[in-house]
């Protein structure tokens, strides 16, 4: 119980150390945004070896037999390589594993937005103009995409289309910013239930 | 007799109806091996309560059947994704009711194996086809020293206009990757766009600092800055700890990059690359010191706030252009002339299906024809 009571005094206490941020930069805000950063970085170490590097490298080298037990050396080496940028001389052996990292990620990008992005969006679209709506929507994903045609100048009638385009995308961004902001004031809204509640006791 | 015969032959015929059947016992298809469908057909005996069906299994190295699963009343398959890759396995189905069971016939030995090819995935192979192959294409072009022409876009001459300001202030550049990590596409043209940025802050002898939330990103980073620094001239003013890892957690990076700025107070600052719920936070906090700000993103949920709270924002690809425009190398300006061509296609292409589908609200023996069409484009 005693246990609880501190815990909510002390969370309370960094909520309002950290929203004295929006008066203006103060020791108690840097207190808490030191605090934050060295717990959630010394987490994030603790969190790497006991889901990443243990399970995942350490335990399956030790379980594993033949080919599959091997082939975790290939990690391990790209993982080490990573570390020779501490020495001078051999800080270039760094690049390899980056460059690995990068080549495999812009790699899987390819199918995983093909299949992900494009087909879905092409299928999507795919309606008869028989509706307001689906005409709205065919014209919409259109001009939307050759707003981001970036080979050539749009001029004459073509650049009415950019600017149709750029009409659908603000109007895009407009709803998901009104979207969000309603996300937003609901998180607000549960901080200050928890400070008005758990912690003042007075709701 | 006859009608002692009747009866057995009836009640045989009851309780083979009772009896689940196994109809197929087939490898998975398209799957990287190791899982077995197992498809029944069952009349379940409507005068009692069935409780599901257990399915049993017996690898040809085994003495005796286990129970590997159960499937609820109704099912007529079950998946078995615990097999061994080709080896024989045997199957049977148990229909289970609350005072009885039924058992199904054995079925044909079957064996699990990974395919090479999702055959499921043609389109995506057809579609990976014709983009790598626009680009690769016009790369090459490029490389042979044509000129590819790539439009200006307006966030671009800021980032020159944002540095000298700066510097004119006497203020650092603070550039932010967000969340992103190296295997983001965005996370990659930004490092271009950090190039740039880099080596402008080299020549005019201005701080940059870039506060790291992956530390790969962050290795990726300081190569980048270090490589432009050289570039400019004046490697003697590269300093690793203006490129530090803060923490790889949302809201701690915000807090830290959000007391960074307070504290240094940099006179532009760059948010490049994939953010989530923290871009308001940051860009609100930029805009309260009286940073020119300018961003870049491909997170859609996050353009909204950086486009009211920053000078100028370069919307999704304009990232990728604005990576090619400033770094006119072979590679950048193939791909995006083949992503551009290959746009091209994909909208007359949709134009023209479009078209069909409304035609074929006209003619209804189109129909058919548009399902097929519209079913190849599935993304499994």
């Amino acid at each position: 119980m005693i246990v609880n009571i501190i815990g909510t005094w002390i969370a309370a206490g960094l909520t309002i150390a950290i929203l004295s941020f929006l008066y203006k930069d103060n020791p108690l805000y840097k207190f808490a945004e030191h605090l934050y950063v060295g717990v959630s970085a010394g987490f994030g170490v603790i969190y790497v070896w006991a889901f990443d590097l243990k399970p995942m490298l350490i335990d399956r080298f030790i379980e594993n037999q033949g080919v599959e037990r091997w082939i975790l050396l290939v990690p391990a080496v790209l993982g080490l390589l990573m570390l020779s940028r501490w020495f001078g001389k051999i800080g270039y052996l760094s690049r390899l594993p980056l460059a690995f990292t990068v080549g495999i990620g812009a790699g899987l990008g390819i199918t995983a937005s093909i299949q992900g992005f494009l087909l879905p969006q092409i299928q999507a679209t795919l309606l008869p103009l028989t509706t307001i709506n689906n005409i709205i929507l065919v014209v919409g994903v259109i001009t939307t995409i050759l707003y981001f045609y970036f080979s050539r100048d749009f001029k004459g009638p073509f650049k009415y289309l950019l600017e149709l385009g750029i009409i659908f995308i603000m109007v895009s961004f407009g709803a998901s910013f009104g979207y969000t902001v309603m996300a937003r004031i609901s998180l607000l809204i549960g901080r200050i239930f928890f400070l008005l509640s758990d912690w003042l006791r007075i709701i | 007799m006859t009608k002692i015969f009747l009866v057995l032959l009836s009640l045989i015929a009851i309780l083979q109806a009772q009896v689940p059947k196994i109809l197929r016992v087939y490898d998975k298809p398209n799957d990287s091996g190791k899982a077995i469908i197992i498809e029944w057909r069952d009349e379940p005996d409507s005068t009692r309560s069935i409780v599901g069906y257990e399915i049993y299994r017996r690898a040809a190295d085994e003495d005796s059947f286990y129970n590997i699963g159960f499937a609820l009343p109704l099912s007529t398959s079950y998946e078995d994704a615990s097999t061994t890759d080709n080896k024989d396995y045997y199957y049977y189905v148990k229909a289970v009711y609350r005072d009885t069971s039924f058992v199904s016939d054995l079925s044909l030995p079957v064996r699990s194996y990974a395919q090479w090819f999702h055959k499921r995935r043609l389109n995506v192979l057809v579609f990976a086809i014709i983009i790598c192959g626009l680009v690769i294409w016009y790369t090459e072009r490029a490389k042979k020293g044509e000129k590819l022409y790539v439009r200006r876009i307006s966030g671009l001459d800021a980032i020159d206009d944002a540095v000298g300001r700066a510097t004119e202030m006497g203020r650092p550049i603070l550039f932010s990757f967000g969340l992103g990590v190296i295997t983001d596409v965005v996370t990659i043209a930004a490092l271009s766009i950090l190039r740039k940025i880099a080596r402008k802050s080299a020549e005019y002898q201005t701080k940059l600092i870039v506060p790291n939330y992956d530390p790969i990103v962050m290795a990726a980073a300081q190569e980048t800055v270090k490589q432009a620094y050289l570039e400019a001239g004046r490697p003697d003013l590269y300093n690793e700890n203006n490129l530090p890892f803060l923490t790889s957690d949302q809201f701690g990076y915000a807090a830290g990059v959000d007391g960074i700025m307070l504290r240094e107070r940099p006179g532009a600052v760059f948010w490049q690359g994939y953010f989530f719920a923290e871009s308001l936070i940051l860009a609100e906090t930029g805009h309260s010191i009286g940073a020119i700000q300018i961003a870049g993103t491909t997170a859609i949920t996050q353009l909204p706030f950086f486009i009211a709270a920053c000078d100028y924002t370069l919307i999704g690809e304009e990232m990728y252009a604005a990576s090619c425009y400033l770094n006119p190398e072979p590679q950048m300006l193939g791909s995006l002339k083949g992503e551009d061509t290959a746009k091209m296609i994909i909208t007359i292409l949709f134009i023209v299906l479009v078209l069909f589908a409304t035609l074929t609200k006209l003619i209804p023996s189109l129909n058919n024809l548009y399902l097929k069409i519209f079913d190849w484009f599935t993304a499994q």
